[in-house]
């Protein structure tokens, strides 16, 4: 049975739509709100946010989070900026400026209603954070100081130093803290949801595992919501934090929640290359320094033979002997395009041959330009941090030699498929940030996950779910002794045993090691008909061979991280196959997606409007069942498609 | 490179704890202090053993998850850097390495290098915020910052809250924590309107919890990964003694 997918968008003008349907939905009075329970998933800007907003409404939170803290979640990791279109810098920007910036950088493939709202909200989020005491960068007269990202020829990203997903989060963090110390949620740290509890067709809770003591907990609420993050780890090696898993979101999916676009994935162009086969994961090095870092590799093949026989060093090639390749090809941008853009353009000459360092996968990142220009202290105040943490890792300084860089697994731009309120295809059910599909398209701009996470958290839930619990206002607390409820706790207790069970001869690491491989070879940042259909075949493969021969260690009643990422391996184990199965699917390319028969001339990603101008929206059939596609068709009525060119 | 580990394992909070010896070889330099255990719990797990557990998420060094006290120094053989943060090439090849959990009153262990930091969050429950609701508050550029305020308030608002001041400290004394966000509000006109009951509030909440009185040794300065200044307890102190002085 396929979705009848309903966006909700709301009727009338681009910039009316958040006013009218905000005015149009029901609220929820005050002594109601009191009796209403909501689960919050995940403590990251769009839960912690989420979370600490609905507990000032008067609600009753839980919120849980697979970290020690809530303030751990890896939007803590966030690097360069927030978006906003304030227009301080008088620079011309606007709300639709923003909005246009995102929906073309997302290559047409997000929805323009919510895509609007969200840059409308944008101005809110600096303002609100500001209040919390988040220090932002300044100006001499007291102001606040913006820089320029990826995709944008205004400077609208807000940042506090190389930090400011940390300060956004400490921000999120210390409102939450507030209201957990006024009562209205409850925290419960280093606890995982295994499951969604779906009764008469609506989430009713949840099932989670205490990570400390193993024991499974029923927690049933009026509402739940999934702000979980993104399912990067597929690829083993990624620049998410170790922990950062795409369960909690594939629970859902599993339990008939619609998962939308889940082949769009963000290759962030700016990471320190693989160095070896005992890396555990990729740093990223903040997008900001593309604003002074100038990308490039030798012109002439003999002298990338010198640097990787280290013959000679990066500085030692003359200014006419370097390619300055993204200034060449996209003189309008330059090293500001898109990082969809600036990932196959690092690729393209690494394929071609000019790959800087002994497995050539890496390009410079040069700062030698601006540090002429501007002097070593303005560098060091700009990126300091980030200078250090590029010569701990590596044991060079940027500020003699050009950083080595290249693309790694970043982010993910599908996730669950949400209505204009946020709520899945499951009644009650919700998903905000990263963890669901709605606003980046084919392709995130830089700074645009920190302002989505904030928006859905603070300004757009809030009112959202208001709509669906003003409706259950007369419901009694949820009774978690129910066939629905015993049901979700055995079969999580079952894939427990089972798991504990095997005792086979790979650990949980090598097979996820494998399947990294196979993801990146073939479902990475080109794709080909042939590559996807080897990736579904081989994962298929894998997948057998874990439920075979996975070795799952120690006590499943006890602190067990083996358990844990055993749990999360057998999902990703589906959850890539689905990956490879819409990328198959989608005939085209588009923003962090590139299917290499679909390419322009000149190598840009070719989009085919006609036939894939659409969310593709699967539905789960079983573990090894084909899924279904339903398509929601976005219209465009506001902006015309183009053929992105960031050229002129 | 080759090293011989001598880790703390404890099987949970109850049990009593010991150090058991084991080796790793063929350790990259570039390889990560955290990969190479990494390393040796997937040894353990293939010979079916329990592996070592201990806290990690980001590895870039920010989400203040890891801890570590390696050879007696938290976070290790670093300056300025957290446990994920540093790498192989720090140690010679055929080095022993001992490495334990926090050790903190206040931190208990869970198990193995894990223990429970929850007094953190308590801490700042008690008033590590601003009371602003969602949407009620002025336009961001509305009150100036000058923005030497605003850089000393980003120094302290680095903490990671890692525990390594703690953990560190002869006293067990929580100061430098509170003090990283007591300062970094104070310095900021909005955090200025309930900076007194801020600083009381947090004061009494970290004794409350056990943690011990500064003496101005500047261990947790000397250890603190991102570098927050013992400075910033001079300002709580200021704080708190003109709190206490208005009551």
């Amino acid at each position: 049975m396929a979705f009848k997918l309903d966006a909700k968008i709301p009727a009338g003008a681009l910039a009316d739509k958040w006013s009218n349907h905000k005015a149009a939905i029901k609220v929820v009075s005050p002594a109601n709100k009191r009796k209403l329970d909501i689960i919050v998933i995940g403590t990251g800007l769009g839960g912690g946010a989420a979370a600490a907003s609905l507990g000032e409404l008067g609600y009753n939170v839980k919120v849980f989070c697979i970290q020690d803290s809530p303030r751990r979640a890896h939007s803590i990791a966030a690097q360069g900026g927030i978006n906003a279109a304030k227009n301080y810098q008088n620079d011309n920007d606007s709300v639709y400026r923003l909005f246009y910036d995102t929906i073309k950088g997302g290559d047409y493939r997000a929805r323009e209603a919510n895509v609007y709202r969200l840059a409308e909200v944008s101005n809110l989020i600096i303002d609100q954070c500001v209040a919390q005491g988040v220090p932002f960068a300044r100006e001499y007269g007291g102001l606040l100081a913006n820089r320029s990202f990826g995709g944008a020829q205004v400077s609208r990203t807000f940042y506090a130093r190389g930090q400011t997903g940390q300060q956004l989060l400490l921000g999120a963090y210390a409102a939450l803290n507030k209201e957990i110390a006024a009562g209205t949620v409850k925290s419960y740290p280093r606890h995982e949801m295994l499951d969604v509890v779906v009764e008469n067709g609506e989430a009713k809770g949840i099932i989670a595992r205490n990570l400390v003591t193993g024991e499974i907990e029923r927690h049933g609420a009026h509402a739940v919501v999934i702000a979980s993050g993104g399912y990067g780890n597929v690829f083993f090696l990624s620049t998410n934090a170790m922990g950062s898993n795409g369960s909690a979101a594939f629970q859902c999916y599993r339990k008939g929640a619609g998962f939308a676009n889940p082949c769009f994935t963000q290759i962030h162009p700016t990471c320190i290359p693989v160095h070896g086969t005992q890396q555990s994961k990729l740093t990223l090095m903040s997008e900001s320094l593309r604003n002074d870092g100038r990308i490039w590799v030798p012109k002439k093949i003999e002298d990338v033979k010198a640097l990787r026989a280290g013959k000679i060093k990066p500085s030692d090639i003359k200014e006419e002997d370097r390619d300055y390749y993204l200034e060449r090809r996209y003189p309008a941008f330059g090293n500001l395009v898109p990082r969809d853009v600036a990932s196959r353009a690092a690729k393209e000459r690494c394929d071609a041959g000019f790959g800087v360092n002994e497995t050539g996968l890496a390009v410079f990142l040069d700062f030698k330009t601006a540090i002429e220009r501007l002097g070593e202290d303005i560098i060091k105040q700009r990126y300091g941090n980030l200078f250090d943490m590029y010569e701990e890792i590596t044991d060079v300084s940027p500020y003699k030699e050009p950083m080595q860089i290249f693309p790694a697994v970043h982010y993910t731009m599908g996730g669950i498929w949400v209505d204009y309120n946020l709520m899945t295809t499951i009644p009650g059910l919700y998903a905000i940030g990263e963890a669901n599909f709605s606003d980046h398209g084919a392709n995130r701009l830089g700074a645009s996950a920190l302002m989505q996470g904030l928006a859905d958290g603070y300004f757009v839930l809030p009112y959202t779910i208001g709509d669906y619990l003003s409706k259950k206002i007369q419901a009694p607390k949820v009774d978690v002794n129910t066939p629905a409820f015993d049901e979700a706790e055995k079969a999580v207790k079952d894939k427990i045993a089972k798991l504990m069970s095997i005792n086979g001869k790979q650990s949980v690491d090598d097979i996820h090691k494998k399947l990294g491989h196979i993801m990146w070879e073939n479902v990475g940042m080109a794709r080909t008909e042939q590559s996807l259909k080897t990736a579904i075949t081989e994962i298929q493969a894998l997948r057998k061979e874990f439920w075979k021969d996975v070795k799952v260690v120690g006590d499943p009643m006890s602190f067990n991280v083996e358990l844990e990422k055993a749990l999360r391996l057998a999902d990703y184990l589906e959850l890539g196959e689905l990956m490879a199965r819409d990328a198959l699917n989608r005939a085209e390319s588009c923003g962090g997606h590139f299917r290499s028969e679909h390419q322009t001339e000149e190598g840009e990603a070719l989009r085919h409007d006609e036939e894939f101008a659409y969310a593709a929206v699967w539905e789960y059939k079983g573990m090894d069942q084909e899924p279904e596609l339903t398509k929601e068709m976005l219209d465009y009525e506001f902006t015309h498609r183009a053929q992105r060119n960031y050229k002129d | 490179m080759n090293f011989t580990l001598k880790i703390w394992r404890q099987k949970d909070a109850k049990s009593k704890g010991a150090f058991e010896t084991y080796k790793v070889t063929d350790i990259s330099a570039d390889t990560s202090f955290l990969e190479m255990l990494d390393i040796l719990n997937n040894n353990l797990v293939h010979e079916g053993k329990d592996p070592v557990a201990f806290d990690h998420d980001c590895r870039e060094g920010i989400c203040g998850m890891c801890s570590l006290h390696i050879n007696g120094l938290a976070h290790g053989p670093g300056q300025a850097a957290t446990t994920c943060q540093i790498y192989m090439r720090k140690f010679k090849d055929g080095d022993t390495i001992t490495i334990e959990p926090w050790r903190s009153a206040a931190f208990p262990v869970i198990k193995d290098l894990v223990v429970n930091r929850g007094a953190y969050d308590q801490i700042l429950q008690a008033g590590g915020y601003v009371s602003v609701r969602t949407n009620s508050v002025p336009d961001a550029n509305a009150i100036p910052i000058p923005k030497a305020d605003a850089d000393e308030s980003m120094d302290a608002a680095a903490c990671i809250g890692c525990g390594a001041c703690a953990a560190t400290c002869k006293n067990g004394s929580a100061m430098l924590f509170v003090a990283a966000r007591v300062s970094s509000l104070a310095k900021l006109p909005q955090g200025r309107v309930e900076g007194a009951r801020r600083a009381k509030a947090m004061v009494a909440k970290m004794d409350e919890l056990g943690f011990g009185n500064c003496t101005n040794t500047g261990a947790c300065q000397a250890e603190c990964p991102k570098g927050i200044s013992i400075a910033h307890i001079a300002r709580l102190n200021r704080e708190f003694l003109a709190a206490k002085l208005q009551d």
